[in-house]
């Protein structure tokens, strides 16, 4: 038991640190918030060159032979800086399912300028009425020669307006919520029949929503076995989920610093607000709403590779819900101490707080996780 | 970073669960099994057991009688006794005095008292509280003044627990009434049982049990020798020791043990035509509060693997206790709602209306209302984090 990171952890998130205090403070998120893209291909380049793109691929695919972890971290730095780069959609989903499920032309081809930063990906799974489940599916994806035409509409996909390729979940047999007959695809960006509508979002970043109408792909673009998409879709959302933990643990401790250091700063009846204890308790609150989701974001990490499947959905499921309960705690309470002022856009807190809450929606929301938990072989027997 | 056990960390547990399952008497096994309640002399018989073994203090340093364990192993050891339902011992002489006395405490006083706390023939008992000094410890007004070779005491404690079984009780008493209160506490020893002008009332907590007493000093007459540490220093002692309680109350092991006491009434108990386990809204009522346990137990697993590679607890530790007795008394809570109208009986009254191991399930319920006030109200918790280490300004 160690929960101590590495030499190499440590240079690299270092490095990170710096990289959010010198290249991409929030002042560069407030930038591009309004900008077509919504990140930039020069900063993205600059995260290839470092290696956090490839960090925890295997060296055969052209990685560091890392873990989860160190994703997570990243994340975690990349968090303080409301960093919007295509992280979670590129690396944790679509790269990962990419290292997971393709032969080596396609790791060749779509997987490795990824890693160098040179292009990004995308994950198209949910669909306007699927909501969290990732049965799901009415996008069809027909037989058509050798190839596959593709149908249907996919909404909230995360990097799905810039991305250079998409992975899109599709049926290929079946109908809506059966557990097979689910399959991945490789869609060009730019493939003809597929329109990219970006869709602005609450937190200031922007997704895309994705209209398939007759888009053909050939049977080289047919990522993993035809049919059988729905677990490896089930890991790669559990890593998402374990992503967004990271993500937020960087956002939630920059709502509690910022929070403190204004309780210190501000004054009302001639003394600083944080000396009053009805404040001083909501603070100690967040501190220790904050710790508990850092250790479950390390759980979550640490798990997304475990191998007896029930386990890993427990531990991943149980992150996710506190970072929904434990991480409003923290949101709420951030706005209530600064009072007014926090709801003007001009102060940060609003923009980590709309970021953190994205988040929680994102790969399950709380009640959606609890169910998952509950619903597990292992919730019948001894608490873990 | 890596969660797992080490194999012989997983071996070691295995040795310890086997010898419990063995040297635990069958009619304490019995009450283990069904929640009962432990009378003191049934604490006392496990006691003597464990120090026989060796066992009885898992945290005291080897040449005073401790098992020499790391800190890992500590922490499996005492996740078994509870996995075991096992009865949990005195914490007063094993878990506050002693450490105390063998950190400040003269090489008489560590001859004269730890190896009768290690086996048990000596119990201890607190006298840190009292009626106007509670959460405001430092206010404290029990007076010792010097005599002779003695101190001579007069005042009162409270949540002086268990001190009708005691034969000894640490005081924390004034020695100095000028300047700064907390440098006027000195920290010392007395005999309950054989000090002329000390008397003790236990009263009954509102779990039914006599848990709670009142001591009374009445010009009780104390040897300066059986004073710890230097005069006036005994706060700065007692807040050390306060910081190690603190870590151990959280409670999260027996949090898992309500959790399986839940899912037991749950499967026993019909609703609907179904079992509540089959019911939705409960399963999603444990779901809950199942995530919530996995969620301190994670906080406690950095503090340990923190203090196993001998760093000081980390802040994350100061949260345990919040966070750990606010769990524990949910579990509780949700197994009282389990119970249904079984909710209505009272451990002196076994009735066929419900299940043995239900009985004494109210009891718990009410007694640990106490746990988010001992051990430094959860209140005083957060005043602690917001000065300590949020660093926010004293009013």
């Amino acid at each position: 038991m160690n929960f101590e990171l590495t030499e190499e952890q440590t240079m690299m998130t270092d490095a990170v640190k710096k990289f959010v205090a010198n290249e991409s403070p929030v002042t560069r998120f407030r930038a591009l918030r309004n900008t077509d893209a919504g990140w930039e291909r020069k900063a993205w380049a600059t995260m290839g060159e470092q290696g956090w793109l490839a960090v925890s691929f295997p060296e055969e695919h052209g990685g560091y032979g890392g873990a989860f972890i160190d994703n997570a971290l990243i994340l975690e730095q990349l968090g303080h800086g409301l960093v919007p780069e295509p992280y979670i959609a590129s690396v944790v989903l679509a790269g990962a399912l990419l290292s997971r499920l393709g032969n080596a032309a396609q790791i060749e081809t779509f997987l490795a300028p990824m890693l160098e930063g040179r292009t990004s990906l995308a994950l198209a799974y949910a669909e306007k009425q699927s909501r969290y489940d990732l049965s799901d599916c009415e996008t069809t994806a027909t037989k058509s020669g050798s190839g596959y035409v593709l149908r249907g509409t996919k909404v909230w996909v995360l990097n799905g307006h810039t991305a250079d390729v998409v992975v899109v979940a599709a049926r290929t047999s079946g109908a809506s919520r059966d557990k097979t007959g689910l399959s991945l695809f490789l869609v060009d960006g730019d493939a003809p029949g597929l329109e990219r509508v970006r869709v602005h979002g609450m937190d200031g970043q922007s997704t895309g929503l994705l209209k398939l109408s007759g888009v053909e792909v050939g049977a080289d673009r047919l990522l993993g076995s035809e049919g059988a998409a729905l677990e490896h879709l089930e890991w790669a959302i559990d890593r998402g989920a374990a992503a967004a933990c990271a993500e937020a643990q960087g956002e939630l401790s920059e709502l509690l610093t910022l929070t403190v250091e204004y309780l210190k700063q501000r004054r009302q009846f001639g003394r600083p607000i944080g000396s009053f204890q009805a404040l001083q308790h909501r603070a100690a609150d967040m501190f220790a709403e904050v710790e508990l989701c850092k250790g479950m974001m390390i759980l979550a990490a640490l798990q997304v590779d475990e191998k007896d499947d029930a386990r890993r959905k427990a531990s991943i499921s149980a992150a996710k819900v506190q970072l929904q309960t434990g991480g409003w705690l923290v949101q709420e309470n951030s706005i209530q101490l600064f009072g007014g002022i926090a709801v003007t856009d001009e102060q940060d807190v609003g923009l980590f707080f709309k970021r953190v809450r994205v988040l929680q929606g994102l790969f399950g929301d709380a009640d959606s996780h609890i169910d998952r938990y509950q619903s597990l072989p292992s919730f019948e027997g001894e608490a873990a | 970073m890596d969660m797992s056990y080490t194999p012989e960390q997983i071996a070691f547990r295995q040795e310890v669960r086997a010898w419990i399952a063995k040297a635990l008497p069958q009619h304490l096994r019995h009450k283990a099994e069904n929640g009962g309640h432990f009378e003191h002399a049934e604490i006392l018989e496990w006691h003597k057991i464990l120090a026989a073994k060796g066992w009885a203090a898992p945290h005291w340093p080897k040449e005073v009688g401790g098992p020499g364990w790391d800190v890992a192993q500590r922490h499996i050891f005492g996740e078994e006794l509870i996995r075991a339902g096992a009865p949990p011992l005195s914490p007063f002489g094993l878990t506050m005095v002693g450490p105390l006395i063998i950190q400040f405490g003269s090489d008489d006083q560590k001859k004269r008292f730890l190896p009768k706390i290690l086996s048990g023939d000596e119990i201890w008992c607190q006298g840190y509280s009292e009626p106007n000094a509670g959460s405001d410890l430092a206010s404290l007004q029990l007076r010792a003044d010097k005599e002779g070779d003695d101190y001579i005491l007069n005042g009162q404690k409270t949540w002086t627990t268990y001190a009708q079984y005691a034969d000894w009780i640490f005081v924390l008493a004034r020695t100095n009434s000028t300047g700064k209160q907390q440098e006027g506490i000195s920290f010392l020893l007395a005999d309950i049982k054989n000090t002329p002008g000390i008397e003790v009332k236990p009263f009954l907590t509102t779990g039914g049990t006599p848990a709670f007493s009142e001591t009374w000093f009445d010009n009780a007459r104390v040897p300066q020798s059986n004073r710890v540490g230097p005069e006036n220093k005994g706060w700065t002692m007692a807040k050390a020791l306060l910081g190690h309680e603190r870590t151990s109350i959280g409670g999260v092991a027996d949090t898992a043990r309500w959790l399986g006491v839940i899912r037991r009434i749950a499967r026993d108990t019909r609703v609907g035509g179904k079992t509540l386990m089959e019911d939705a809204a409960f399963r999603r009522r444990l779901a809950k509060i199942e995530i919530r346990y996995r969620t301190v137990g994670m906080a406690n697993m950095r503090t340990l693997a923190a203090a196993q590679l001998g760093n000081a607890p980390g802040p994350e530790s100061s949260i345990l206790k919040i966070v750990g007795t606010e769990l524990q008394q949910e579990a509780t809570e949700l197994a009282m709602d389990a119970l249904g109208h079984n909710a209505m009986g009272w451990f002196d009254s076994p009735t066929e209306a419900m299940p043995e191991y239900q009985l004494w399930l109210a009891s718990n319920f009410n007694y640990l209302r106490a746990a988010t006030i001992y051990g430094g109200s959860n209140e005083i918790q957060k005043n602690i984090i917001s000065k300590m280490i949020l660093g926010l300004p004293q009013g």
